[in-house]
Parts: structure tokens; C-alpha cells; sequence
């Protein structure tokens, strides 16, 4: 008897470790690899600066190093000014990430208090608040946002920042927005009211913590609207041109005709590295949209019985067994996928 | 009817909204063409402050009020100003140049980006962990990168190195555009490169959508029945489940348009088009501020008229807007 509680000391880690491992291994592929990838650049974002082996702005005087092929000494090459582009890669994620972690976290707070409180002050002010970010919507961005840049001053990384944020919200909103009106509805909300708490204390006890899955994935998308757009702008030149992000470095190359010198170590790399933190992204979203909604999920392994493949409308009884017996790990993931806004379709009053 | 009123009303609110940005933007940020001329130029006079104002239209005379009304006013006949960069040149001019072009480029090609995509879609979704659906990440990755990138490598590869097309422009130089074979002939030439770079680029993104939306739809009741029934393979996928599928790709479209037409622009600069993409870069190195506005409104209505269109197609296609209940 006295030996219980020991035992069980001992092997709560064990099964932590377990249950780690288990829920890395139980995340799709797709999530998996998104994830690999984002840790990497994040990596360089962060470890990157202080590694550079050079001065991404100094110019080498030497005229041999201008434009130099990949070597050891410059293991990305140089540009035409002889800088070197791994320096400025380096610099330049860290640049970029860091507009886009910070934009998806602004544009995200902003959503979460356009949505919420749309949701709650109801007529009106709803009517008001989802005709503005509709109509933000479908205005394209891009133009805007080349508009409201081009006629700042100092078009620097705070400028982009800010404009990127003030247009970057409509979209999360929209959708925390009906998961608000979803769950305003449930009855442990309508058992706060009843109590007393203040509507404050509702939003933020009751209903934000309960909307964590989408406030994340709206992060997702809105890193990933911040990156492109970022780029794109500083691509046609509407950025701080003296500072290396992945737009810059980009735009230097374009301008300075890298493509018709036959420079790809200039201008490919820049590019190569916006793509790989844009799959990482969408793949990180996929999947984990995929781990709450195993209908789609890669099927060539589990939708073959007896070697005959199912076809996705036969009825699959397997499916739906495991989607009710989902583990803590399972049920907590599923909350960040689109398919739980159909649970709560489904089960609350619209 | 009734949803197409409101749908109506929508875009006018959006386009007043547009308008109105349009109006404020300038008069709210410090700096506007003529200080730029001027820095420009630093050894015009200050008195040539109020005759460059009065040349190039954008000194603000009377109330707020008065302004507005005579922007709005100046918005609907077309007039957008003198612009700065080709000086006497009037913006709307060159923009009536360089229009035909954008939307004969983007406009074809993502219609087809979006067509293809969704079929790719409806057959990923149907024939799930299929070899089609196997290649999605693939395709992802394509989505993921800036159309203008693509655009670099496909120019080095496939027109540079292998000669296949050539490298940028609208037409071969030489030709006078016109009506004529050649003109055309080379001008659907020069278009087949930056018309495959928008397709590939912005066909996973519709075809990911379609997949993941005919997934959940055939798993519906009234598919299962009508496979029940018997009914051919065929006429399950394409009658039952993709129609169903197809409102949400459809305003999908509607909404991803503005995105994708603003790659797409950005990617005519990469092939030196003469598009509305190079006039935009042209307009934003040189504080060229009457073209980037008329730009920005001409882009918006652009994309605010196909949504009206979108918005006209689906009530064609689905009755369940017919009805009033998506809307």
C-alpha cells in the first residue's frame, strides 16, 4: 500500500513523455512538416543576426567580389555591390517574421475586439460593425495599402507594421464574430449572466477562452497575409529600402536586373524562403485542420479495407467511431479546426 | 430578387467607402505631388508651389464639402487629373491604355485558374488520397509563393535559357498594335507565360478549397442516398455533390479576387507588361499620387463589379439563395 503513491510518481513522467511523443507522432504529415519548417526560419530569425558573416550593407570594394558565385568564403554569393546574401538572408528573415508576428498579433487582438464585440452589442452596432469589416473585405487590399504607404513619409518597417494592421482584421472578425454569437447562447454563459458577472468578465472568462482555436488559426492566416503583402509591397519599392528584408532584398535584385546577369544566388533565395515560411503556414493550417476532421485526412491508407479503396460518400462507421473517441490530445486540437464550427452549428442556436 | 437588391446596396456602400478613402487619404497624410515635384526639383521657386497646384489639379480650393462633391462628380465623368510622372498626359488616358491589357491577362487566366482548380478539386475530393490528392502539398507550395517570384524563375528557365518565350513586353517590338494577325498572334504569345504563372499560382488555392468542401458534402445524407439508388458515379459527383459544393467556392471567389488580382498585377511588373501592374510601379517611384489613386478606384471597382457578377451566377446556380436562406 505504501508503495502506490511512489509508483505513481515515477511513472507520471514516463507517460508525459509518452503522451508527447504520441501526439507528435498523431499529427498528420502535412502538420508535421509546416511545423518543422516554421521552427527553422524561426531558428534563423532568432539565432540569425548574430551568426552573419558579414555586414549585410557593407559593399565590398573588390571588384572580383561583385556578383561572385556561391563560395566558400560566400556561401550564397554577392550581389553587384559585392554584399553578401547569406547576411542579408539572415537579416532579412528575422525582418520579415518579425513584421508578420507582430502584424498577426495586432490584426488578432483588433478582430478579436471588432468580432466579440459586434457579437454582443447586437443591433446596430452589429449591423455597423460586420457592414465595415464586409466591406473591408472585398476591398482589395493591395491597392489600399499601396495607397495609404505610398503617401507616408518615412515608409519604414513601422509604417507597413501599422498599415498591414489596420487593414488585416476584417476576415478574423467575421468569424469570431458568429462564434460569439454561438456561444453567448450556451448555457454556462446564460449561468454567468445569472449570477451576476459583469458582461467584461463574461468576454473575457467565458467566451474568449472558449474561441482560442480560431483567435489561433486567424493568427495563422494573418501572419501569412502579413508576409505576402509585405513582400509585394517592398517589391515595387514601397518600403525602407536601406534595410534588408526578404521584400528588399528582392526588390534590389529585380532592379538591379540579377535575373538577366544570370544571378540566381542573388535572387533566388530571398524567394525560396518566402515560399518554404508560406507552406509552412498553410500546411501548419491544414493539418490541423485535418487532425479534427479526419474526413480529410490523406485516405489512401485508412479508406482501404480488404483492398477494396471507399469511396468517400460510402459510409464509413470506422470514422466516425474514432471521431468520438477522441483523446485529450485529439479533443484539444480539434478545437483549432474549421470542422468544430460545424459542432457548434450544429448544436447552438444561430 | 431580393438578395440581389441587397447584394446591390453592398457594393455601392463598399464602393462609397472606397470613394471616400480615396478622398480622405491624401488630405489626411502630410506630403502630396506637388511637395514631391518640388523636393524634386530644388530649384523651383516657391511661387511655383501654387502654379504647379493649379497645373496639376490637386490644390484643394473651397470647403471640404465643396471638395468632395466635385471629386465625386469628378469620379463619374472620368476625370482623375493631369498626371505627374508623363506630365501632360491625362491619368485617365493612360489608364484607358494600359486596362485592355490587365484584364484581358489576369481576367482569362484566373477564370481558368478557377475553373480548372475547382474541377482538380471536385476530383481530389471525390477520388480522396488519390494520386491527385497526394500531390496537394505540392501544390501548396506553389500557392505559397509570391507570383512575382514565379514568375522570375519561370522567365529565366523557360524564356531565357530555353528560349520557349519570350522574356517580358506585350508584344514583339516592331509590331504597331492593332487589329491585325501579327499584333495579335504575338500578343497572345507574349501573354502565355505571366497567364500559366497566375494559373498554377492561384489554382491550389481554389482546387483545396473545392476538395475539402466536396469531402464533407459527399459525406452528406443525400449523397450516400442518391449512390443508393444507384445512380452513376457521374451523375452523383457532378449533380449532387459539387453543385452543392460549389456556393462556398463561389463566394470564395468572390472574396480571394481582390488577392488575386493584386498578385497579379504586381507580377505584370516582372514581365515589363503593359498592363496596369507597371504603371502602379512606375507611379509609386515617382510620388506619381493622382495615378496611384486612380488606380486603387479603378482595381476596386473592378473587383466589386465581378463580385456583383459572382453574386448574379450563384443565384443562378443554387436555389438555397433563390430561397433567402444563404445570404
Amino acid at each position: 500500500m505504501t508503495a502506490a503513491p511512489v509508483i505513481v510518481a515515477t511513472a507520471a513522467p514516463v507517460a508525459g513523455k509518452v503522451r508527447t511523443l504520441g501526439r507528435w507522432r498523431r499529427l498528420p504529415p502535412k502538420a508535421k512538416v509546416g511545423v518543422v519548417l516554421l521552427g527553422f526560419f524561426l531558428l534563423a530569425a532568432i539565432v540569425g543576426p548574430f551568426v552573419t558573416p558579414y555586414d549585410p550593407s557593407f559593399s565590398s570594394p573588390n571588384p572580383a567580389l561583385s556578383l561572385h558565385p556561391p563560395d566558400a568564403a560566400h556561401l550564397l554569393g554577392t550581389t553587384q555591390s559585392g554584399q553578401d546574401v547569406l547576411s542579408q538572408l539572415l537579416v532579412g528573415i528575422r525582418l520579415t517574421l518579425e513584421l508578420g508576428v507582430i502584424v498577426g498579433a495586432v490584426a488578432t487582438a483588433l478582430s478579436v475586439i471588432v468580432g466579440v464585440t459586434a457579437a454582443f452589442l447586437g443591433g446596430l452596432w452589429d449591423d455597423f460593425l460586420s457592414l465595415t469589416s464586409n466591406v473591408f473585405l472585398v476591398i482589395p487590399s493591395l491597392p489600399l495599402l499601396i495607397l495609404l504607404l505610398g503617401y507616408q513619409p518615412q515608409r519604414g518597417q513601422l509604417a507597413t507594421i501599422v498599415v498591414l494592421s489596420v487593414l488585416g482584421w476584417p476576415w478574423g472578425a467575421r468569424v469570431i464574430r458568429a462564434q460569439t454569437l454561438a456561444i453567448r447562447n450556451r448555457d454556462f454563459v446564460a449561468a454567468s449572466r445569472e449570477t451576476g458577472e459583469r458582461t467584461w468578465r463574461i468576454i473575457v472568462f467565458d467566451i474568449v477562452p472558449n474561441e482560442i482555436s480560431l483567435i489561433a488559426a486567424s493568427f495563422v492566416n494573418t501572419v501569412l497575409y502579413a508576409i505576402g503583402a509585405s513582400v509585394a509591397l517592398a517589391f515595387i519599392g514601397l518600403a525602407d529600402l536601406n534595410s534588408w528584408s526578404l521584400g528588399t532584398m528582392l526588390y534590389w535584385a529585380q532592379s538591379q536586373q540579377a535575373l538577366t546577369l544570370g544571378a540566381w544566388w542573388w535572387f533566388v533565395p530571398p524567394g525560396l524562403a518566402v515560399a518554404l515560411m508560406g507552406t509552412g503556414l498553410v500546411l501548419l493550417n491544414s493539418g490541423i485542420d485535418e487532425l479534427g476532421n479526419p474526413r480529410l485526412r490523406d485516405a489512401a491508407r485508412a479508406l482501404r479495407v480488404d483492398g477494396h479503396r471507399q469511396r468517400p460518400a460510402d459510409p464509413t462507421p470506422v470514422l466516425s467511431a474514432s471521431t468520438s473517441q477522441r483523446g485529450p490530445a485529439g479533443r484539444f486540437l480539434h478545437q483549432f479546426s474549421r470542422a468544430s464550427l460545424l459542432d457548434e452549428r450544429r448544436g447552438g442556436k444561430r | 430578387m431580393r438578395f440581389i437588391l441587397r447584394r446591390l446596396a453592398f457594393y455601392l456602400v463598399a464602393a462609397w467607402v472606397a470613394l471616400t478613402l480615396n478622398f480622405f487619404i491624401p488630405r489626411a497624410v502630410p506630403g502630396n505631388a506637388v511637395e514631391a515635384i518640388m523636393s524634386k526639383f530644388p530649384n523651383l521657386q516657391p511661387s511655383a508651389y501654387r502654379a504647379l497646384e493649379a497645373m496639376l489639379g490637386v490644390g484643394h480650393p473651397g470647403s471640404l464639402w465643396h471638395q468632395y462633391v466635385t471629386y465625386i462628380g469628378d469620379v463619374f465623368t472620368l476625370n482623375f487629373g493631369t498626371d505627374v510622372l508623363q506630365y501632360p498626359a491625362k491619368v485617365s488616358t493612360l489608364l484607358a491604355a494600359t486596362i485592355p491589357w490587365t484584364l484581358a491577362l489576369v481576367g482569362t487566366a484566373t477564370v481558368i485558374a478557377f475553373f480548372a482548380g475547382t474541377l482538380l478539386g471536385i476530383i481530389a475530393g471525390w477520388r480522396h488520397g488519390g494520386w491527385l490528392d497526394r500531390g496537394l502539398p505540392g501544390l501548396m507550395f506553389l500557392q505559397a509563393i509570391p507570383y512575382f517570384f514565379l514568375a522570375l524563375i519561370l522567365i529565366e528557365v523557360l524564356a531565357a535559357r530555353l528560349n520557349i518565350f519570350p522574356v517580358g513586353q506585350g508584344y514583339a517590338g516592331g509590331l504597331i498594335p492593332g487589329w491585325n494577325l501579327a499584333f495579335i498572334g504575338s500578343a497572345v504569345y507574349h501573354s502565355l507565360l505571366p497567364a500559366f504563372t497566375i494559373v498554377i499560382t492561384s489554382l491550389a488555392g481554389w482546387m483545396l478549397q473545392m476538395r475539402n468542401v466536396m469531402i464533407t458534402t459527399l459525406g452528406e445524407d443525400y449523397v450516400v442516398a442518391a449512390q443508393a439508388k444507384g445512380l452513376p458515379s457521374r451523375r452523383v459527383v457532378f449533380t449532387y455533390a459539387a453543385r452543392n459544393a460549389l456556393l462556398p467556392q463561389l463566394q470564395g471567389f468572390g472574396l480571394a479576387l481582390g488577392f488575386v488580382v493584386s498578385g497579379a498585377i504586381i507580377m505584370e511588373i516582372v514581365f515589363s507588361y503593359p498592363g496596369i501592374g507597371l504603371l502602379l510601379l512606375n507611379s509609386v517611384s515617382a510620388d506619381d499620387y493622382p495615378m496611384m489613386q486612380a488606380i486603387f478606384l479603378v482595381i476596386t471597382f473592378a473587383v466589386l463589379l465581378a463580385n456583383l457578377i459572382v453574386d448574379l451566377v450563384l443565384v443562378f446556380v443554387d436555389p438555397r439563395v433563390r430561397a433567402g436562406e444563404a445570404s
